[in-house]
């Protein structure tokens, strides 16, 4: 009897010392150490079952279940342990490894476009949406393709609007805006309706200063069909200015006057830089002036190939550099062909 | 163009304020640049939509006053002091206004002296500083004089730059009103576009007013009599060409006594931008300002003079090659035969339509005005404006064309002007040679014309109102409308060009703003897509997502510039190796470039020293003059320039190293790798612009499409690369060859499902044998079974031996269909080793 009791007692004593001793375990070899001695095959609790033999038949399950119960338990804490510890280990490695995130990260080079192409992409995308092909042609040209077909005959006062390189063979300069295309795509199509945009690279004779530049991008807008009206021309330019200037920017088309559109309008939009105020940007006025546009001359759709009793048209110029600058205050044209890596970073 | 409001007013009312104003003529096509204020009060703005400038005159402190004495000042002779009467109290003002000094002690003035007069607080400009510099005027004492107000000039006032004596108004100006009510004015500064010349003028901007806003015009009128002795017989006109002179007007005026022009007259010509002369100087400009038509006025008696005492006969015609005559400006002229001349029988008299002789000009003395008001050919005024450099305001109307109409109106105008400011008599009736009149426009328009070109619908009666405010003459019909130009315009074509031209006047009265704005409905074109601009576009993707900075340089640059591309020992072509400009700007931009290289390495050259890593590509054409073709072959060509460190250095790796030949090699690899093109083959080239070890020929099948490698020492040497302590790496490729090597479309291989066989081999070779060959060995005896070949190290050294190298390869064995055994791949490596010891002689490294 007294064995039986004896053996519960110590059962419990087993079971107190060890998880007594399993909370001052800190390390991974102490916990090894730990199993071996507590649950190892020669374990205080692991002898108790060598003993079940000294109690009665009676008292001998109910010994074995109540060790087994030790055992159990024993298993369990040493788990719990083993977790615990392995939660602490790992966050002493990632305190450890902590770095400083105010250091400089690694920056793979990162190539750049040009701003004008970047500006000129935004243009393609705009106008692609709506249909417009886009069509290049060259840059030295024909005074007849410059000029005349365009409506402007020589020494047609309208001739001082554009000051233009010639080269040294008679009759041949260097373009002075993209317009030549437009009767290049209107030869190659009529009398098919045309949507075309045309950039392009283009010259005037004047002195390279912060303001003017003697090479820019032009890029038109030519419309040829059957039923092209004044209202088709001011909502797509609109509708152009929105995307291009965002939601609210304000327009207003202004007449004015070129040779190869009749009637001729300077569209302007409303500055976004003062909200109409006046400031540097604007020069005081409120508005800046984006583009030159209007319903084609009937003499450059005659010359196009396209009856002017059944077609009309519209065109439409602007300068991606001169909206560049608008769009980032840039107060000099000639970064753009400086290519100072200090400017074309910034873009 | 300067347009002064107190002379617009003279023609149409006008009761909107200032910026309305501006507003209203800028959005008809007379764009407002500025508004000049010259004593009006700033209209209040919500918005700044026009550019205000000039000075505002407070009504308290800025008035008419009359100066009823000048006294001498007590203790200095340069200075005077002014009884002087503002309508409400006396004052003595200083002043040192050398046109009051003949006033100087005579007591009280019979006729006293109308001034603008300033009092203590006024905002003036500063007269002493150059410029226009704003003070307020304080009480201070001057040579022991108290001043606190004082008598003003133009200059004070912000009218012109005059500050050498004060203003002396006229005497009718009412003593104590406000100077702003007196006189307050305001100046447009209208740009004038090309094709409303007829707008140059006061009565052309009045008319535009009128008929935008509905109001009456009121035309210019002569008030004096025109009854002297007739002109008839006193002079001849001969025109030789109506072509170049299509009308020729004489009026006379006798006995005519030149003297300053009243100040009103005086005050408007100066806000016009035009110096006050004479009365009689002053008429002919006067008359221009006012209704456009350029005058030029002869000393009649040296005319007579010139013919031998006759009356004189005055011809128009070409000039005579080589002909001179000197102008007033005191400038010997030689002229063209496109120049027009007016002479007489003794010779030259003038350049027709630019400016005048200085013989037969008026002078002080002049007593009888011959007055010429003529038209001429605006293409040959323009070429003698040109040719001579000569432009003047007359020439500026009649390069644009002046209506033969005004002619005319001018000279009755003129005179009338004369005789008001100079006195003398106007002689009765004219000389007019008008050998073929101008017939004006008529054009038909319809309603369904406005309705297809302006997307809206105007009645008949509402087109014919909308032109009847510009006075064009319309007769209704129906939708038919018929147009009547007005005679004071060319800018009217005939037919459809016309129709073109009424329907821009009727969209501008209209007003653009009330078009509504639609979008475009009609048939979509054919969508063509421009293949090669979205090649490029995608090839520059390819460029910058590999590090590389796009640049656009100049496409105008100067042998000069090119010729430090040349090898050593070249030199320049003939001149027809460039397209040359015949009016370059500068010197080192006078042709269309040749080299995109040479270019992008200037833009290397600007950069050098910024930046540790610097890799640029340009796409762009070069220009190459064609023979027996007028226009030059423009080809396009990719540029590609390394320089610097291939990483940029950073805290934790401060060691660098510096790029070279197989960086740039890898940059096109990837290039052209990313645009599929097949079959590239590197060959050595020796262009001498390279290293000649190291510089690669790129080949495309047989096609031959750029070449790459290290600048050439010589070549580094010419420009400012050597602080640089790195190589320059370039790359020239021809654009349009690289565009026809890419593949239209290609076909996507199956991702593998069996597991590959990984093998390295390593081969030692002479030193001459180049990679390429060994890959090439590999590749083919490998065949389908070896899906990858890569180079992984390349050693020389001791345990190869010298002269020879050793490559390393990794090959990748695998069957699209099985898992390949051992064995098979055991067979290939063999087959491959075998082949390299017999065509390379090439031993397995142990």
């Amino acid at each position: 009897m007294a064995q039986y009791e004896e053996l519960l007692q110590k059962l419990e004593e087993i079971q107190s010392n060890a998880l007594n001793s399993l909370e001052k375990v800190e390390t991974e070899t102490d916990l090894q150490t730990w199993r071996t001695a507590h649950l190892g095959r020669n374990a205080a609790v692991m002898q108790i079952f060598t003993q079940l033999g000294q109690v009665s038949k009676e008292q001998r399950p109910l010994l074995g279940q109540r060790a087994n119960q030790v055992k159990l338990a024993l298993e369990t804490a040493f788990e719990e342990r083993e977790e615990t510890l392995k939660k602490i280990a790992l966050q002493e490695t990632l305190v450890r490894d902590r770095l400083d995130v105010t250091l400089p990260g690694r920056r793979p080079i990162r190539g750049r476009l040009h701003p004008a192409t970047q500006t000129l992409r935004r243009i393609f995308a705009i106008f692609a949406e709506m249909g417009f092909q886009i069509y290049r042609s060259r840059d030295v040209e024909t005074d007849e393709y410059n000029f005349e077909l365009l409506n402007i005959p020589a020494y047609h006062p309208a001739r001082d609007m554009w000051d233009t390189f010639f080269t040294t063979t008679p009759g041949v300069l260097l373009r002075t805006h993209t317009s030549p295309g437009q009767i290049h795509i209107m030869r190659e199509n009529a009398p098919n309706p045309v949507r075309v945009i045309l950039p392009g690279m283009c010259y005037r004779y004047e002195q390279i200063s912060a303001r003017s530049e003697i090479q820019f991008n032009q890029v038109e807008l030519l419309v040829v069909g059957r039923n092209i009206t004044f209202g088709d021309f001011k909502g797509t330019l609109t509708d152009f200015a929105r995307r291009m200037f965002g939601g609210h920017a304000r327009t207003r088309l202004r007449p004015s006057y070129f040779p190869f559109t009749e009637p001729s309008a300077e569209m302007d939009v409303e500055c976004f830089v003062c909200g109409g105020k006046g400031c540097s940007v604007c020069k005081g006025c409120g508005w800046l002036e984006i583009m030159g546009c209007g319903m084609v001359h009937p003499v450059v759709l005659q010359n196009g190939g396209y009856d002017p009793n059944e077609f009309s048209g519209f065109a439409a110029g602007m300068g991606p550099e001169r909206i560049t600058m608008l769009l980032h205050c840039v107060d000099d044209i000639r970064y753009f062909w400086g290519n100072d890596v200090r400017f074309l970073e910034q873009f | 163009m300067k347009i002064v409001l107190s002379w617009l007013r003279d023609f149409v009312d006008i009761d909107m304020p200032l910026d309305q104003l501006a507003r209203l003529l800028t959005m008809a096509g007379l764009e407002v640049e500025e508004v000049r204020l010259v004593g009006l009060p700033m209209p209040p703005m919500e918005k700044h939509e026009f550019k205000f400038t000039g000075l505002s005159w407070d009504a308290d402190k800025i008035v008419v006053a009359q100066i009823n004495e000048v006294m001498s000042h007590p203790n200095a002779d340069r200075l005077v002091l002014c009884k002087l009467w503002d309508g409400q109290q006396e004052h003595i003002v200083l002043t040192g206004a050398p046109n009051l000094f003949p006033y100087k002690g005579q007591g009280s003035l019979s006729a006293p002296l109308k001034v603008a007069y300033a009092k203590e607080g006024a905002r003036i400009y500063d007269g002493h500083q150059s410029g226009q510099v704003l003070t307020t005027l304080k009480r201070a004492k001057i040579r022991g004089v108290e001043s606190y107000s004082m008598v003003c000039s133009e200059k004070e006032l912000g009218i012109s730059d005059e500050h050498e004596g004060v203003i002396i108004l006229d005497d009718d100006a009412p003593t104590g009103m406000p100077l702003v009510e007196y006189m307050g004015d305001a100046v447009f500064e209208i740009s004038i576009l090309p094709n409303m010349i007829r707008n140059a003028c006061h009565l052309g901007v009045a008319r535009e007013i009128a008929a935008l806003t509905g109001k009456p015009l009121r035309m210019p009128v002569s008030k004096m009599p025109a009854d002297g002795p007739s002109i008839e017989d006193q002079v001849r006109i001969e025109i030789t060409d109506p072509s170049l002179n299509p009308r020729f007007v004489f009026g006379l005026i006798r006995g005519v006594r030149s003297q300053p022009s009243p100040y009103w007259v005086q005050r408007r010509l100066r806000l016009a931008g035009m110096r006050p002369i004479n009365s009689t100087v002053d008429a002919t400009n006067y008359v221009m300002l006012e209704i456009n038509q350029p005058l030029h006025a002869f000393d009649y008696d040296v005319l007579v003079q010139r013919a031998g005492g006759k009356p004189p006969t005055v011809i128009t015609r070409p000039a005579y090659p080589g002909e001179k005559l000197t102008t007033l400006d005191n400038v010997e002229r030689t002229l063209d035969p496109f120049t027009i001349m007016v002479t007489d029988t003794a010779g030259a008299l003038s350049l027709a339509g630019v400016m005048g002789g200085l013989e037969s000009e008026i002078t002080e003395n002049t007593q009888n005005v011959l007055l010429e008001g003529a038209t001429w050919n605006f293409v040959n005024i323009r070429r003698t404006v040109a040719a001579q450099r000569l432009p003047s305001e007359a020439a500026y109307r009649f390069s644009r064309g002046i209506h033969p109409a005004l002619a005319m109106q001018g000279v009755q105008l003129c005179l009338d002007r004369m005789a008001q400011w100079s006195g003398g008599q106007i002689a009765s009736g004219f000389v007019d040679a008008y050998p073929e009149p101008l017939v004006d426009p008529r054009v038909v328009i319809t309603t369904e014309d406005v309705q297809r070109s302006l997307g809206i619908h105007l009645s008949a009666e509402q087109v014919a109102d909308l032109l009847s405010r510009l006075e064009f003459t319309c007769q209704v019909e129906g939708e038919r409308i018929t147009v009547q130009t007005p005679p004071h315009r060319l800018d009217i074509g005939q037919g459809v060009v016309g129709v073109a031209d009424l329907i821009e006047e009727i969209a501008r009265i209209y007003g653009y703003d009330n078009i509504p704005a639609s979008r475009l409905a009609d048939t979509l074109p054919e969508q063509k897509g421009n293949p090669s601009l979205e090649m490029e576009e995608k090839i520059k993707d390819i460029l910058v997502g590999l590090g590389l900075q796009e640049v656009i340089t100049y496409r105008l640059t100067s042998p000069e510039r090119e010729a430090r591309l040349l090898p050593p020992g070249l030199s320049l072509g003939d001149v027809s190796y460039y397209v040359r400009l015949q009016n370059p700007i500068a010197a080192d931009r006078c042709v269309m470039r040749r080299s995109l290289l040479s270019s992008v390495l200037e833009v290397l050259e600007h950069n050098i020293r910024l930046r540790d890593h610097l890799a640029f590509f340009e796409i762009g054409p070069v220009y190459i003059p064609q023979q027996d073709e007028l226009l030059p072959d423009e080809k396009p060509q990719l540029v590609i320039v390394l320089s610097g460190c291939r990483d940029l250095p950073s805290w934790d790796q401060p060691e660098v190293q510096m790029m070279d030949f197989y960086d740039l090699k890898g940059i096109i690899e990837s290039l052209l790798g990313g645009l599929c093109v097949q079959d590239v083959k590197y060959e050595p080239s020796d262009d001498p612009v390279f290293h000649p070890g190291k510089c690669a020929r790129i080949l495309v099948g047989d096609a031959d499409i750029g070449v790459f490698g290290e600048l050439h020492p010589l070549i580094m040497e010419r420009f400012d690369f050597e602080s640089a302590g790195s190589p320059v790496l370039a790359a020239e490729i021809d654009f349009d060859a690289l565009l026809y090597a890419i593949p239209s479309r290609r076909e996507i291989k199956p991702v593998p499902l069996f597991p590959p066989v990984l093998e390295d081999i390593a081969v030692v070779v002479d030193e001459d044998i180049s990679s390429d060959r060994v890959m090439a060995v590999i590749v083919e005896t490998g065949g389908a079974l070896l899906t990858d070949v890569r180079l992984f190290d390349v050693y020389r050294g001791e345990q190869v031996g010298q002269g020879k190298k050793s490559l390393a390869y990794k090959l990748t064995y695998q069957a699209p269909d099985r898992t390949l055994t051992d064995a098979e791949a055991t067979r290939i490596r063999q087959r491959i080793i075998d082949a390299l010891g017999e065509q390379l002689d090439a031993q397995l490294r142990g």
